[in-house]
């Protein structure tokens, strides 16, 4: 008798404490979003998105330049990544069993697990380095690598979550493997794949480590790929550790527009997922 | 391409090739990382040897290259992170994938996933100005007996070991969390409802499905730690940098990660830029062992799951 209430009271005691732990993460996340809005906030206006940085002690100015050459950045990454991404992608999906794709697989998580810094030396010893000049190319090769292995993963996931049949079908009338592929199968996880890439995007605009030695920084707008260029994450770290007041609150509205990129893409992938499942669930 | 085997069944092959490459390309890039890393390190390799992770000054204008703080401040770190962050994110995982509610079910798991998904910068920046000064308060705070323990000497300075300890614990959460959920799912329903069948508890039936997954969760541990290890903005703001080797976790120290965010862009001399990419080189090798062995883990937890045993007949009660 006194056994079983024991273990009953030790179930329970267990049970509460998941539910504590739970709690005790929710802590730090309400209170980051909460200090990230209110510092951010009040530094926020229309300025902030369209004018470059004031010289210091000078007040007003924004991140104009710094969110152009994010979107910059990105986009170079992007640019690379896609391709590569989602091609080994198809190749670990269509030959899953083979030896190259189980050596790709690998080869992907390995690199997701690389410390984004150690990127940022890499892109600097093949990029930076051979031409004696930091550039946006070099920030987006960085950013590149990144995103590689995340959207390699989420495409073969999805390949291989289409149903073999509409595969079959391609075939039965005669479509090639690469005709299957590419007009029936890719297609039918495109917007799964589509969501990967976006929330691969979200992660990869929040990273600066890999940015500081491949794009550095600029004080002006600039378009020039060849040139370093700003971006609002490293700027958002400048100011963080530089000792001006003025700067630290913009320090705060970048932050801020950050974690709202990060969470629209969430939300946004979240709802794309959920009416996939939906209609997967009722064909 | 004059390749044997295009003949006849081309347009197979050249789809094969052509996504092949492509994969190739992938595997060529983990491996130029490693190759070229060496190859910008090799001057303060020939210069220094062993001797660069043996000493402890680092001084890069009188030409003393000593990375052995660098080493101990990053898995000094780390293991801290991990001993405060593994519990809450095994409690976690817990509930969300045996306890929870079906419908608090997905919001959760997108509140941890938000976590997750927060940039480094942000949590340095949060760090910096909120963290900080409540790890002074409880500093200053610390009671007189407590100044003796070797953990709680120093001044209070708010930056510090301790900080970082903590920003990297809550950085690592969602992440462990996320990876012991899968390997929890992966446990076949048979085994808790064979424990729930045998007269278990909650708890027991739980640690029934732990101890399946044992692997996997060791796996989703280990892949935390690689996670720490190499995380970079938030630990260098927060830190202190201050490249010292003590136990304290109110002193200031530095890691690998944060030397290079801090020196690479500065270094001026050769010898000074191949002394910084050898540490990126060590922590790209330290890290790559990390996540090798942790995947092996929950890839043969997910291997054993394969050869699925016949699925139990679910009996719906009220159908």
């Amino acid at each position: 008798m006194m056994r079983d209430r024991w273990r009953r009271g030790l179930s329970h005691t267990i049970v509460a404490l998941c539910a504590a732990a739970v709690l005790l993460a929710l802590v730090p996340l309400a209170f980051i979003l909460f200090y990230v809005v209110t510092q951010g906030i009040t530094s926020l206006n229309l300025a902030f998105f369209t004018n470059m940085p004031t010289p210091v002690g000078e007040p007003g100015g924004g991140m104009g330049n710094a969110i152009l050459g994010s979107l910059i950045v990105t986009g170079l990454g992007a640019l690379f990544a896609i391709p590569i991404g989602i091609m080994s992608g198809i190749y670990a999906a269509e030959y899953a069993g083979t030896r190259l794709a189980s050596a790709v697989r690998f080869a992907a998580d390995t690199l997701n697990g690389v410390p984004s810094i150690v990127i940022g030396l890499f892109i600097y010893g093949i990029a930076v380095l051979p031409f004696r000049q930091f550039s946006a190319l070099a920030g987006g090769l960085a950013l590149g690598v990144m995103m590689i292995p995340l959207i390699m993963r989420t495409t073969e996931e999805l390949l291989l979550l289409v149903p073999p049949t509409l595969r079959e079908g391609a075939l039965a009338l005669g479509a090639t493997r690469g005709r299957a592929v590419f007009s029936v199968v890719v297609p039918a996880a495109l917007p799964g794949i589509l969501t990967g890439i976006l929330l691969a995007l979200a992660r990869i605009a929040g990273e600066t480590a890999p940015l500081l030695f491949t794009a550095f920084n600029n004080r002006f707008f600039s378009k020039d790929v060849t040139q370093p260029i700003a971006t609002l994450t490293v700027q958002v770290y400048t100011y963080a550790i530089s000792p001006y007041e003025d700067w630290h609150r913009q320090a705060w509205a970048g932050a801020l527009v950050l974690v709202g990129i990060v969470f629209f893409c969430s939300l946004a992938a979240r709802f794309a997922t959920a009416r996939l499942e939906r209609v997967q669930r009722g064909s | 391409m004059p390749l044997p085997f295009l003949k006849g069944r081309s347009d197979e092959a050249i789809f094969r090739v052509g996504t092949g490459v492509f994969a190739v390309v992938l595997i060529a890039l983990v491996a130029a990382i490693g190759v070229e890393l060496y190859r910008q390190s090799l001057l303060s390799i020939r210069e220094f040897g062993w001797q660069f992770w043996q000493t402890d000054i680092w001084d890069p204008v009188a030409g003393q290259f000593g990375a052995r703080p660098f080493i101990w401040g990053t898995l000094y770190s780390s293991i801290l992170a991990l001993i405060i962050a593994t519990p809450i994110a095994l409690g976690i995982a817990i509930y969300i994938s045996e306890l929870a509610p079906a419908r608090l079910r997905r919001p959760l798991v997108f509140l941890t996933e938000l976590l997750a998904a927060i940039p480094s910068i942000v949590y340095g920046l949060w760090g910096i100005f909120v963290l900080v000064p409540i790890v002074r308060h409880l500093e200053v705070a610390t009671p007189e007996w407590l100044r003796g323990v070797p953990l709680f000497t120093g001044p209070p300075l708010g930056v510090g070991m301790l900080a970082a300890a903590l920003i990297l614990s809550i950085m690592v959460i969602p992440f462990t969390s996320s990876v012991a959920r899968e390997v929890l799912k992966a446990v076949p329903q048979a085994q808790r409802e064979g424990a729930y069948a045998l007269g278990a508890t909650r708890w027991e039936a739980i640690r029934m499905a732990l101890f399946y997954a044992r692997t996997g969760i060791i796996g989703a541990v280990m892949l935390g730690f690689g996670r720490a290890l190499g995380e970079t903005m938030a630990v260098t703001m927060v830190i202190g940098n201050n490249p010292q080797i003590t136990w304290s976790l109110y002193a200031p120290q530095y890691t690998m990660s944060a030397v290079l965010a801090n020196e690479f862009a500065e270094a001026t001399d050769d010898l000074y830029l191949h002394a910084l990419v050898e540490i990126g080189l060590v922590l790209f090798i330290i890290t790559l062992i990390i996540n090798v062995i942790s995947r092996l883990f929950i890839w043969s937890m997910a291997r054993q799951k394969r050869p699925a045993p016949a699925r139990p007949v679910t009996i719906k009660a009220a159908a």
